[in-house]
């Protein structure tokens, strides 16, 4: 039988949990336990067996399995448990998290701390009512992905991709490599929502049009995919009549967007961030609910995984921390809050407790549309303290500003931080 | 030669069949698609209408009350869900009030029971998320909600267990009326029909019955003027609908209709069964019997009649859309019985709405007439009752624990939205009947029916699929035919 009480719980033994575990351990936490639904630790990384990953971390271009399987290998060294094929049910306040697989049946364990690495999905059609009959052969990017890359099946020969998410990007190319035809690749706004180095790398080496402002108004087959049609949109996103070119296809890929999956979190009545879906969070990653954490794609979308782990290393950190301290904590003053100014759509945190922020404190956001040559200005009150100039700034790529703990102390009387995109 | 062949596995044919299958006698349905529940069945609203809306004496107005009585106990008896959560008739404008009024008195005409007008106050009190315009609502307690699914492969499975045959991917080509005098003259041929199909194997079949019975949904007409001079004709209508996540499922907890105006009829918004939102239908006659895709426009209006009714609807999470066809015949009711110049051919026809409320009255009614017509004999042995598929979720803690111990794979999910387990999932294709597609593991299981649309399961799904029934991975499709989900293996081209 397996014991009740672990330090450190973490959900998900993707990117995020695994470094999470790590960092936890090294903070000091002793029984540490990743509960993962897949058969196979790793996450998303499994199927992206295109190279790019780790260039920030590691210094070098490693594959997604192999990025991987850098945390996998010190997880187990360290001795940390990863319980797979696991799914978790529930999370409670008092986090008590229920969980299932085969061999335990339905069990419950009680954390000192909890971290949430649960990834996110991806949008599916339905979301976007996208018209037309519901044919084989329409699938989201990551599904065709897994279906070539961990299966070795062919979705379709003759493909149109909607959306220029990174993953859409990916299977651009993936798929042109596998011997399929990539026809194009739609993407509603007026700019990709994916990595300028994907747009180059995917689609412009191998002669992928991408047309932007376009949508798919018509999907035709009634058993497989016959034809997609495209029109272009007016600045309201909506089809302009006349514009429409069918294209004859066996597959239509989405990639129109991740939405972090936190239905667990809801259920525990965490607060969600209504523009990231994720929830919010304080300098220590902590959510709404003391001793719950959450880092990677649960929190927000990603673009680099690289990211993701150094963000999880700080949510496991605290969640270790958080446990050393016997839930005895420190009084705390009120936040400083994090305003996402003119332009910016969200931060991530939300808030911060100077007293409780280490020397340097990351805060990551993206950016609403594309602006070139502007300046990303950040706001003590109403100072001025950061005033960086920028060639370009796009939706796709996060951005991301370093805060001192001196700048935050009480000589200066902080009550928020705002980010902004200004003209100067 | 059978006794009986029942054209269409819809819940109608479904009903039929099982109703039937009481009897000794030889009984196949033939089914053009791979399952069942593949038509109309499939994609409607999924509602038990209290019978309020049907002409008195119309054959509508008398099955939708009979089969809306029945259904609590078919639901109980052949194990599928359904719930009787009442359904409201909203008005939201003074002037149309005394439409409520017609309604109520049809519907206490009809023998409806626990009709009654709700003021503005109650109503609210009921209902607390309809729209600030809404004044008043007939209240239907016997209304309810049903899983089309469930219910349609509840019937053809215990249909199946009491000896009915399925022959799936069957398409009738054509049916021929053996003559009394014909079946005498010649050698071996009793009196009865002929039906030519196209099985499985792409090539022609004859078939011989005594009985037909046509409950071929929208192409009832085809099969119905292949042996009858009075002819039939149905027109697809197409409904549109937006399915909403759970989230949204508590919205609304009765079905909610729009009182028809004089802008038509609106659309309904609905709890289901499994606990989510669905908004819709439109009402577009087409031409295609196949038409089932939705149109921009189409979604559009689910989306601004759904608000006419219910405030605050978070369309935002729609999770699918959909389209379903009724079978509308031109004379408006269901057609139902011998047809006049065609003895042994029974009609089932022009079931459309309120049509899954009538089947289970529909099967027995039919079944009694056949009964009558070829003096048939109650079986010793019928088995009336139908377990359901296990959910390890339905049980107490001691017997989910029970359960996983005796049958591990009820501990491993596999459609994380739904929660289902690949016990479920071996469950689906193994019992009676069983799924042979992704479709019909999502119509019996509900994996890949939640948030993420089969994002996640749909390999996991397809790895099961084809270990159990033997089939390579490229060979699966999502509702057979020509839907299959992977053309070929990565590389094919390359390999020897």
């Amino acid at each position: 039988m397996m014991n009740r009480y672990y330090d450190i719980v973490i959900i998900g033994a993707g990117p995020a949990g695994l470094a999470a575990a790590l960092a936890a351990k090294k903070e000091g936490a002793e029984r540490v336990i990743i509960l993962e639904r897949n058969h196979e630790p790793g996450g998303i990384l499994n199927q992206c067996i295109h190279n790019g990953f780790g260039l920030h971390t590691f210094s070098e271009e490693l594959t997604g399995p192999e990025y991987a399987d850098r945390f996998v290998s010190e997880v187990k060294k360290e001795k940390i448990p990863i319980l797979l094929d696991t799914t978790v049910l529930s999370v409670s306040q008092k986090r008590v998290i229920t969980a299932m697989n085969s061999s335990e049946g339905i069990f419950e364990l009680e954390a000192g701390a909890a971290v949430l690495c649960m990834g996110c999905r991806e949008r599916p059609r339905g979301s976007l009512n996208l018209p037309g009959f519901r044919p084989a052969g329409i699938f989201s990017a990551g599904t065709a992905q897994r279906l070539v890359n961990l299966e070795g099946c062919m979705p379709g020969r003759e493909v149109v991709i909607l959306g220029s998410g990174d993953i859409g990007l990916i299977m651009a190319r993936r798929m042109t490599l596998e011997g399929a035809k990539v026809k194009a690749v739609a993407e509603l706004m007026p700019y990709s929502g994916g990595l300028k180095r994907n747009i180059v790398q995917c689609l412009d080496d191998y002669g992928i049009p991408l047309k932007l402002s376009h949508t798919v108004v018509d999907i035709g087959g009634k058993e497989r995919v016959e034809s997609v049609t495209l029109a272009r949109v007016d600045e309201h996103q909506k089809p302009i009549p006349g514009t429409e070119e069918k294209i004859a296809c066996d597959t239509l890929l989405l990639s129109v967007g991740l939405i972090p999956e936190n239905e667990l979190s809801r259920e525990a009545g965490i607060e969600i961030n209504p523009v990231t879906k994720g929830p919010i969070v304080n300098e220590q990653l902590q959510t709404s609910i003391a001793g719950i954490f959450a880092c990677g794609n649960v929190l927000h979308v990603h673009d680099l995984v690289d990211y993701v782990s150094e963000e999880a290393q700080t949510a496991g950190r605290n969640a270790a921390r958080f446990v050393k301290r016997q839930e005895q904590r420190v009084e705390e003053k009120p936040a400083v809050a994090l305003v996402a100014g003119r332009g910016v759509r969200y931060t991530v945190p939300s808030m911060i407790h100077p007293e409780n922020m280490e020397e340097n404190q990351k805060i990551r956001f993206r950016v609403d549309a594309v602006y070139r040559n502007v300046y990303l200005n950040v706001y003590r009150n109403n100072e001025r303290i950061r005033h960086r100039k920028c060639r370009i700034l796009t939706p796709g790529e996060m951005e991301e500003i370093s805060l001192k703990k001196e700048e935050l102390s009480e000589e200066f009387n902080p009550e928020k931080i705002s980010i902004a995109v200004e003209e100067e | 030669m059978y006794d009986v062949i029942i054209i269409g596995a819809g819940v109608c044919g479904a009903a039929i069949a099982r109703e039937l299958s009481k009897y000794e006698a030889r009984i196949c349905v033939l089914e053009k698609e791979e399952d069942v529940c593949c038509g109309t069945s499939k994609a409607n609203s999924g509602i038990v209408h209290a019978g309020f809306d049907a002409s008195p004496g119309t054959w509508k107005a008398r099955m939708n009350v009979k089969g809306s009585k029945m259904m609590k106990r078919m639901s109980e008896e052949l194990d599928f869900p359904y719930q009787q959560v009442g359904s409201l008739v909203v008005c939201t404008d003074k002037t149309q009030q005394k439409g409520l009024y017609e309604l109520l008195e049809k519907g206490e005409t009809n023998g409806v029971e626990g009709l009654r007008i709700l003021e503005k106050e109650e109503l609210l009190k009921m209902e607390p998320n309809l729209s600030e315009e809404a004044i008043a609502a007939l209240y239907a307690p016997m209304g309810g909600i049903v899983c089309p699914f469930g219910m349609n492969i509840a019937y053809a499975e215990n249909a199946c267990v009491n000896g009915v045959e399925f022959r799936f991917s069957s398409i009738v080509r054509k049916i021929r009326k053996i003559e009394e005098r014909e079946a005498q003259m010649d050698s071996g041929l009793p009196s009865g029909f002929e039906v030519l199909i196209e099985n499985q194997k792409g090539s022609e079949e004859v078939l011989l019955a005594r009985f037909v019975v046509n409950a071929a949904g929208v192409n009832a007409d085809l099969i119905h003027n292949m042996v009858s001079r009075n002819k039939i004709h149905i027109t697809p209508r197409r409904g549109d609908y937006l399915l909403l996540d759970h989230t949204a499922g508590k919205q609304v907890s009765h079905t909610v209709f729009a009182l028809p105006d004089i802008m038509g009829k609106g659309v309904l918004v609905t709890p289901t069964v499994h606990g989510n939102l669905l908004v819709g239908p439109t009402a577009i006659d087409i031409q295609d019997r196949e038409g089932t895709n939705t149109t921009a426009d189409g979604l559009c209006q689910v989306m601004e009649k759904s608000k006419k009714t219910v405030k605050d609807l978070p369309l935002g999470q729609t999770i699918t859309s959909f389209a379903g066809l009724r079978a509308h015949e031109d004379g408006g009711d269901f057609i139902l019985g011998e047809a006049v110049d065609v003895p042994g051919f029974i009609d089932c026809a022009g079931i459309e709405s309120p049509g899954l409320t009538s089947a289970p009255a529909i099967g027995v009614w039919i079944a009694d007439l056949l009964r009558e017509k070829m003096n048939l004999h109650e079986k010793k042995e019928f088995f009336s009752r139908r377990k359901g598929m296990i959910n390890p979720f339905m049980l107490s803690k001691e017997e989910q624990k029970e359960l996983i111990r005796r049958n591990p794979s009820y501990g491993k999910i596999v459609c994380r939205c739904e929660k289902i387990s690949e016990g479920e999932i071996l469950d689906a294709i193994h019992r009676p009947l069983g799924a042979r597609s992704l479709d019909g593991i999502k119509r019996r299981t509900r994996a890949g029916m939640g948030r993420c649309q089969a994002g996640f399961c749909t390999t996991g799904t397809m790895e099961i699929l084809s270990r159990e029934l033997e089939i390579p991975m490229t060979e699966l499709t999502k509702c057979g035919g020509k839907s299959k989900i992977a053309v070929s293996f990565t590389k094919e081209e390359v390999k020897e």
